[in-house]
């Protein structure tokens, strides 16, 4: 067994922390407050590196393990959850898919602009009326001549429709199969294509900085060679998107919780009440040390995950677990660590209140928490 | 343009320096290591040398195995190559000890230019750059906050007292970096993953020609270690209007403090 991280990985935590505090730290408060998505920003983090880390050379990505991927996540999200938002939603959702499902082709025409951050790519599921149920998708394609016939909308799309988006994978109903259940094809459907509108969405209570999207379609041609993969297999490709989608929400919910943590233990060894710090507080120290506690916990989970998916094990179960885990667990030191704040963590001069409100998204994007204790309970045999 | 750079691993400036039982060294064991900041200037003067002009970037340094991640890191902001010669961990050198083990590496190498920082942040010792351009024999310019090169000449802009002094002199030359001169780079990713596969040429004392049992006795001995004071509270000025508190500084500042 062995505990520690390679000198490379050490050397990613150390280079994306120096990058966050400097160049994301800064912004942060004042983007949210905006809610303003930065494509500057966007721009830096793929300057370094931060789109593309687990894609291979040949593609112009970083070639690194899975793992790599999840401490530069978790980074990010030590600072800033929109930006992490951006990052995690830019690898997992927009160039995953097409890293393990597009042809030749589509990788070669895509990959290379997305592993760059000049552009970023959408993960269209959701619908107005099909989130935990995606089985209930109305979105669909019918095939005409050479093409398909594209119609209707999706919902809460992270990276579609901002300066940087380039286009978006979607997800439709192409058919029935045999068993009688819809048969779903992924389409990649480039911006600008006619019929196609992406509209961001506002008044957000998180992830105020990054782009969030309502996308319709009416009567959207898209070329054949433009499914993703091979026709009728979109359900299977969403499925193992959400997998390791999973360990990159997990990644935010973890960064989210150090980042909280970290402010409320400087916090609390200076703030004085009846004249001495208030870390020295009982009732206050141990908040702190259950956070402490957790946060390893959570860590050793989450890695362990990535270790699996990086040896090619099965993953599946303790991904589910760490997104469960790491994003409740944010929601629990977020929490504790406004507490400790008093009065002061309500108000925005101190970050802790931003953590506090980011945090809700993870009990409910890419699976919730009840999703993920359904696809925990089936690995266990209930 | 062959670029050697002089680089220092120090503890990272936010670690809480704790001195240690024999008085005279601290505890490492909590420390985080860093490239010493004044190198790290050094590093990104360097590679901005190399991409005006070309050539190669080379990073130096004495110290045990772990400097080894220093070095790494600064071939994953884009040095070239890494030497460094291997100590072993917890010999402390004084600034003329290690003066001597790089200069007995610099001549065996061939080089342009060499560059430093002013100073490394844990000894605060300002002697390890001219003192190896001492023993190498070539010019040196310090505190340097801009440099010009052109037809095998270099011009730098130096701090001085109250101002900047312009010098310049024909290469090979050996200058010290000072805050301002530049904003270093991020190691990118891609460079991290790219510094895995750039070689670093491990020597010993032995192996550069010098004697280990005269290296290891400097000249210089710390005597002991203290902490610095803690700061006394600072003074409220009181007064009904800032006129009248302005004029209670300026007595106190010339009275008391007298800096004026």
């Amino acid at each position: 067994m062995d505990f520690d991280l390679t000198k490379e990985q050490e050397m990613i935590r150390r280079e994306v922390r120096k990058f966050a505090q400097s160049e994301i730290a800064p912004v942060a408060s004042e983007l949210d407050e905006k809610e303003e998505f930065s494509a500057e920003v966007t721009r830096k983090m793929g300057e370094i590196g931060l789109f593309g880390m687990f894609v291979s050379e040949k593609y112009d990505g970083q070639d690194m393990d899975y793992l790599s991927y999840i401490i530069a996540v978790e980074e990010i999200a030590r600072v800033d959850g929109s930006q992490a938002a951006t990052v995690a939603a830019g690898n997992s959702l927009g160039i995953g898919p097409i890293y393990y499902f597009g042809t030749e082709e589509q990788k070669k025409k895509y990959l290379p602009k997305l592993c760059s951050g000049e552009g970023l790519w959408g993960f269209g599921l959701t619908e107005p009326t099909a989130g935990s149920d995606a089985g209930g998708s109305k979105t669909t394609a019918v095939k005409d001549g050479n093409e398909w016939v594209l119609n209707g909308s999706k919902i809460f799309i992270t990276n579609a429709a901002c300066e940087l988006s380039m286009g978006v994978t979607v997800q439709a109903v192409t058919g029935t199969r045999p068993s009688g259940k819809p048969e779903y094809t992924c389409f990649l459907v480039e911006h600008g294509t006619p019929g196609f509108k992406a509209v961001p969405m506002h008044k957000k209570m998180m992830w105020r900085a990054s782009d969030t999207a309502e996308l319709y379609f009416d009567d959207v041609k898209i070329p054949e060679n433009n499914i993703l993969g091979l026709p009728g297999d979109g359900f299977h490709q969403m499925l193992a998107t959400l997998d390791g989608g999973r360990l990159s929400i997990a990644a935010m919910g973890l960064g989210g919780s150090q980042g909280a943590y970290e402010a409320a233990l400087k916090y609390a060894k200076n703030r004085v009440q009846f004249g001495q710090p208030i870390c020295k507080f009982q009732a206050v120290a141990f908040k702190l040390a259950d956070c402490a506690l957790e946060i390893e916990c959570a860590r050793n989970l989450l890695y362990k995950a990535c270790w699996l998916k990086d040896h090619q094990r099965s993953f599946e179960k303790e991904a589910a677990m760490a997104k469960l885990y790491c994003s409740e667990l944010m929601g629990r030191v977020a929490n504790h660590a406004v507490q400790i704040h008093g009065g002061y963590g309500l108000m925005k001069e101190y970050n802790v209140e931003r953590f506090y409100r980011d945090q809700k998204l993870l009990d409910i994007g890419e699976g919730t928490s009840e999703v993920q204790r359904i696809v925990i309970s089936r690995y266990i045999g209930c | 343009m062959e670029i050697v750079v002089l680089l220092k691993q120090v503890p990272a400036t936010e670690s809480l320096i704790e001195i240690a039982d024999d008085g005279v060294s601290i505890k490492s064991d909590d420390i985080k290591w860093v490239i010493n900041p004044y190198d790290e200037f050094a590093v990104e003067e360097a590679l901005r040398i190399k991409e005006a002009h070309e050539g190669s970037v080379s990073i130096l340094s004495v110290g045990s195995e772990k400097t080894v991640e220093a070095i790494r890191t600064a071939l994953a902001m884009g040095a070239d190559k890494g030497i460094l010669v291997n100590v072993p961990d917890g010999d402390v050198y004084d600034g003329l000890t290690t003066a001597r083990i790089l200069s007995a590496v610099l001549k065996e190498t061939p080089f342009d230019m060499i560059i430093a920082g002013q100073r490394a942040v844990d000894d605060d010792n300002f002697q390890v750059g001219p003192a190896t351009a001492e023993f190498l024999n070539i010019p040196h310019i310090s505190m340097v906050i801009k440099q010009e090169i052109a037809n095998g000449k270099i011009k730098c802009h130096r701090t001085v007292e109250g101002g900047t002094a312009i010098l310049e002199t024909p290469l090979p030359v050996l200058f010290t970096t000072q805050r301002g001169i530049n904003e270093p780079r991020y190691a990118s990713l891609p460079g991290i993953m790219k510094a895995k596969k750039k070689p670093i040429d491990m020597k010993t004392i032995t192996d550069i020609g010098l004697d280990p049992a005269t290296v290891g006795k400097p000249l210089t001995k710390i005597v002991s270690l203290k902490t610095p004071p803690e700061r006394k509270g600072g003074i409220m000025i009181e007064g009904d209007s800032a006129q009248a508190k302005a004029v209670k500084i300026v007595k106190i500042l010339h009275e008391e403090a007298k800096v004026l």
